[in-house]
């Protein structure tokens, strides 16, 4: 029955489609239900996070690389956190680091990076009008805007922003009197992450259900891009992690504001001692941990979708592997539930319980290591096109597969005793996780830019901005190694007064330096993207020769994002190259009758049933 | 692959399956239940570390959970009415369920009330804290729930329930068993567990 409520409804949208396009500028730019423009609007807001989340990022390098170097000049906008003497805040370091993490692991790298792609290109390559539920999709956005906003306010108080490091732990965290972060940062925290939830499942469920429910004609799961498939099952990671992330939040907030012993225990601070007893701790880093896993594939599993289809395109080549690819991404979803206790070896648990956690986390080694394979042999022999999406998701297969690596070291619950809380740990994950991802946004970016504006972004600087990137994320990440072995703690403020440590000082302003240089580099992008938007070249409707579906809506498409019918489709997103086809390239639209001379042996079979008129009849009917 | 692919090409067989707001609604319930699942197993991890309560649960659960699967069954009486275009019993049905509902969030308070009689608060030992936390959630959950249950209610005295129009009553209905259904399982987890 409900099937055929569906049907009726969009009928009356091919109908009518056409016409209505005259919205005003604030439900057309502002509290818009076009998945389009919400979109752009995760886009801007991920961007500006992402300049807000470095910028942090290059004031605590400044006190790591030059520890004696006089801060006044940071004092315009820093105000007090520059002490008299021209230092940075001992407390203030800490809110920093705490504030970088938590910008760019939730709001750059999960709303920015899956907000955008998923609200972008899931309708576009399913074939749909728009989302499930337009209005949701909407209110996803707004609730992460205001998530923003009172996360952006916190920076600004004085006592400070949370400051007991993005994963929260109490009872640092927990304790007003631990440390001035612990304030009202924390609250403001917590209130931001409870809106970021909200917004997070909000979208999740949209997606999820849009994907299921709202494919066109043909688009059976085995014919989805690996980006569908990818954006898919990050929702579905976030819809069963995130409301535990929420429980955990709550209990805090609980144990914050009303009193309760959740995660506090015998306590003694500030010359007393507290009345809670029996919480615990660890209880927290559980919770915390059972989100916080699965949210590291939540930021790469998109990236690594976008990431198969441009190489594929870009290689001229069918992704190698594809339903490796699909079973890699579930097995990796999968496995990301069981392994959280890995984030937990020195916490004090049974050593046979961590035992088992180091057994499943290296198995997670094995679908990692098929994707990487797979994109290695998508790129072997393939006529390659090296347009700025495309280094940038070759970027990222690098990055994947050297930061991949340190990850057998960490996972391995006796090496970690050694390399817990190191700069170990801050390179491994910054390079397989951070800037991984971040490539694999600004190779989404560059590649969907002529869809999402109609207009080219320039290749020139687009190189350039990946190679001072790609060399300059190695070279801040790569020395990170070395001190980490070398048993440097992480969100330490200051190394000058461990004797261990002071040859290390070179190599610490060396990384400032590269990071410096490397978020300098993002400007080159910042114009490019903003020029472009208003002054690009104007894109062909399929710049890549594509096959996806959003290649054959207009060059900017309107609302409801194909003029007419929704197109169908008659053959996967991946036949490039194909034997005897005259292009490189059948989009999926082309049904199989259309190519009787590239057809394999079992897809002339299925051409029979596509009840397809052959091209030459229709040629008769033209003219 | 090619099964699927043989049946599309008549043009008839879409791929979708399902109702987009009902799959939605399931996969808000998904998220409930995750919610709930990390609480209940925080309190597993917590009660195995020791240091821990042994509360004696007020009766007025017991009478609590009866209201609240006598309303589940009333809300399906009513489902079934406006699949039968039965608009009285539809209307009766929605009725007796929100003020089954009603009586349910009172005997929650006043079981709230018993356990402070017996010195168990919610700021204290997380045994008596996770109990609040249960019900007090559950609650909040059933609270939206009941929005919605007036929300078809003034549908159903509005003419736009009946069994040609079932979709929000249907998505109320599942919502309704699944409040009674995490109901029984918290309250028998807490049974079980203590």
């Amino acid at each position: 029955m409900s099937v055929a409520d569906i049907q009726i409804t969009e009928v009356g949208h091919d109908d009518h489609h056409d016409d209505h396009h005259d919205q005003g500028f604030v439900s057309k730019y502002i509290f818009s239900t076009d998945h389009k423009t919400i979109a752009k609007q995760f886009l801007i807001t991920g961007i500006f996070w992402a300049i807000v989340g470095g910028g942090l990022s290059l004031i605590f390098r400044l006190q790591l690389g030059y520890p004696d170097m006089d801060l006044n000049w940071l004092r315009p906008i820093m105000g007090d956190w520059i002490t008299a003497a021209g230092k940075l805040d001992t407390e203030f370091y800490l809110g920093l680091v705490t504030m970088h993490g938590t910008i760019m692991v939730f709001f750059v790298l999960t709303a920015g990076l899956s907000g955008t792609f998923s609200n972008f290109l899931i309708p576009l390559q399913i074939g749909a009008r728009d989302m499930a539920s337009g209005f949701l999709n909407m209110l996803s956005y707004w609730f992460f805007f205001l998530s923003s906003v009172v996360m952006f306010v916190s920076l600004f108080i004085e006592t400070g922003p949370a400051s007991s490091g993005w994963t929260v732990y109490p009872p640092l965290s927990a304790l007003p009197q631990a440390m001035a972060g612990s304030g009202l940062g924390m609250t403001l925290w917590l209130i931001s992450m409870a809106l970021f939830i909200a917004s997070t499942l909000l979208g999740g469920i949209n997606y999820v259900t849009t994907v299921i429910n709202l494919r066109t004609e043909g688009m059976t799961f085995t014919r989805l891009p690996l980006t569908i498939w990818a954006f898919f099952i990050t929702a579905v990671i976030g819809i069963l992690s995130f409301p535990v992330l929420l429980s955990c939040a709550l209990l805090l907030i609980f144990d914050r504001s009303f009193g309760t012993s959740f995660y506090l225990s015998e306590i003694f601070i500030g010359g007393e001692a507290l009345p809670n007893m029996g919480g615990s701790p660890i209880l927290f880093q559980h919770l915390f941990w059972f989100l916080g896993h699965p949210e590291v594939y939540i930021v790469i599993l998109p990236a690594l979708g976008i990431t198969s289809e441009i190489i594929s395109t870009n290689s001229r080549k069918p992704i190698f592997g594809y339903k490796a690819m699909i079973l890699s991404m579930l097995a990796i979803a999968f496995l990301s539930f069981i392994v959280w206790a890995h984030h937990m070896f020195v916490s004090g648990m049974n050593p046979f319980l961590g035992s088992i956690f180091t057994l499943l986390t290296l198995i997670i080694a094995v679908p990692s290591a098929v994707k990487a394979f797979n994109y290695i042999t998508t790129l072997w022999r393939g006529n390659i096109v090296f347009t700025t999406g495309m280094l940038f998701s070759i970027g990222l297969v690098s990055f994947f597969i050297s930061g991949g690596l340190t990850g057998l070291f960490l996972g391995n619950s006796a090496l970690d005793i050694n390399l817990h809380d190191t700069y170990f740990v801050v390179a491994h994950f910054h390079l397989v996780m951070g800037s991984a991802a971040f490539f694999g946004l600004l190779a989404g970016v560059y590649h969907w830019f002529p869809k999402m504006f109609g207009r080219m972004m320039d290749e020139k600087l687009g190189r350039l901005h990946f190679w001072l990137t790609f060399i300059g994320v190695y070279l801040v990440f790569f020395p990170l190694h070395y001190i980490g072995i070398a048993g440097f703690p992480r969100r330490y403020y200051s190394f000058t007064s461990f004797e261990t440590f002071s040859g290390f000082a070179d190599l610490n302003t060396f990384v400032t330096i590269a990071a410096v240089v490397t978020f300098a580099a993002q400007f080159i992008f910042l114009f490019n993207f903003f020029y472009s938007i208003f002054g690009g070249r104007k894109a062909p409707a399929n710049p890549w020769k594509s096959n996806t579906l959003e290649w054959t809506t207009p060059r900017v498409p309107q609302h409801g994002n194909w003029p007419g019918a929704i197109p169908k489709v008659y053959r996967w997103a991946y036949d490039y190259s194909k034997p005897g086809a005259p292009d490189d390239f059948i989009p999926q639209t082309i049904p199989l009758s259309h190519t009787p001379e590239s057809n394999l042996p079992h897809e002339g079979e299925l051409a029979k049933e596509e009840g397809v008129e052959s091209p030459k009849k229709e040629k008769d009917k033209v003219e | 692959m090619e099964n699927t692919a043989s049946i599309f090409g008549t043009g008839e067989a879409r791929v979708r399956s399902m109702n987009a707001r009902k799959f939605a609604l399931w996969l808000f319930i998904i998220s409930v239940t995750m919610v709930f699942a990390s609480l209940t197993s925080a309190y597993i991890v917590k009660k195995s570390e020791g240091n821990w309560l042994i509360i004696e649960f007020p009766e007025l659960f017991n009478i609590t959970s009866v209201l609240i699967v006598i309303s589940s069954i009333s809300m399906h009486f009513s489902y079934l009415a406006a699949r039968r275009d039965n608009l009285l019993n539809i209307r009766l049905g929605l009725v007796i369920t929100g003020l089954l509902a009603i009586g349910f969030v009172v005997g929650q308070y006043f079981a709230w009330d018993k356990l402070v009689e017996q010195d168990v608060y919610f700021v204290g030992n997380p045994a008596g804290s996770f109990i609040y936390v249960f019900t007090g959630l559950h609650v909040l959950h059933l609270a939206g729930g009941l929005i919605f249950l007036f929300v078809v209610l003034f549908k159903a005295y509005t003419y736009k329930v009946h069994s040609r129009n079932l979709l929000s009553i249907e998505m109320c209905t599942t919502y309704w068993h699944f409040l009674g259904g995490l109901w029984l399982y918290l309250y028998i987890f807490l049974i079980a567990n203590n």
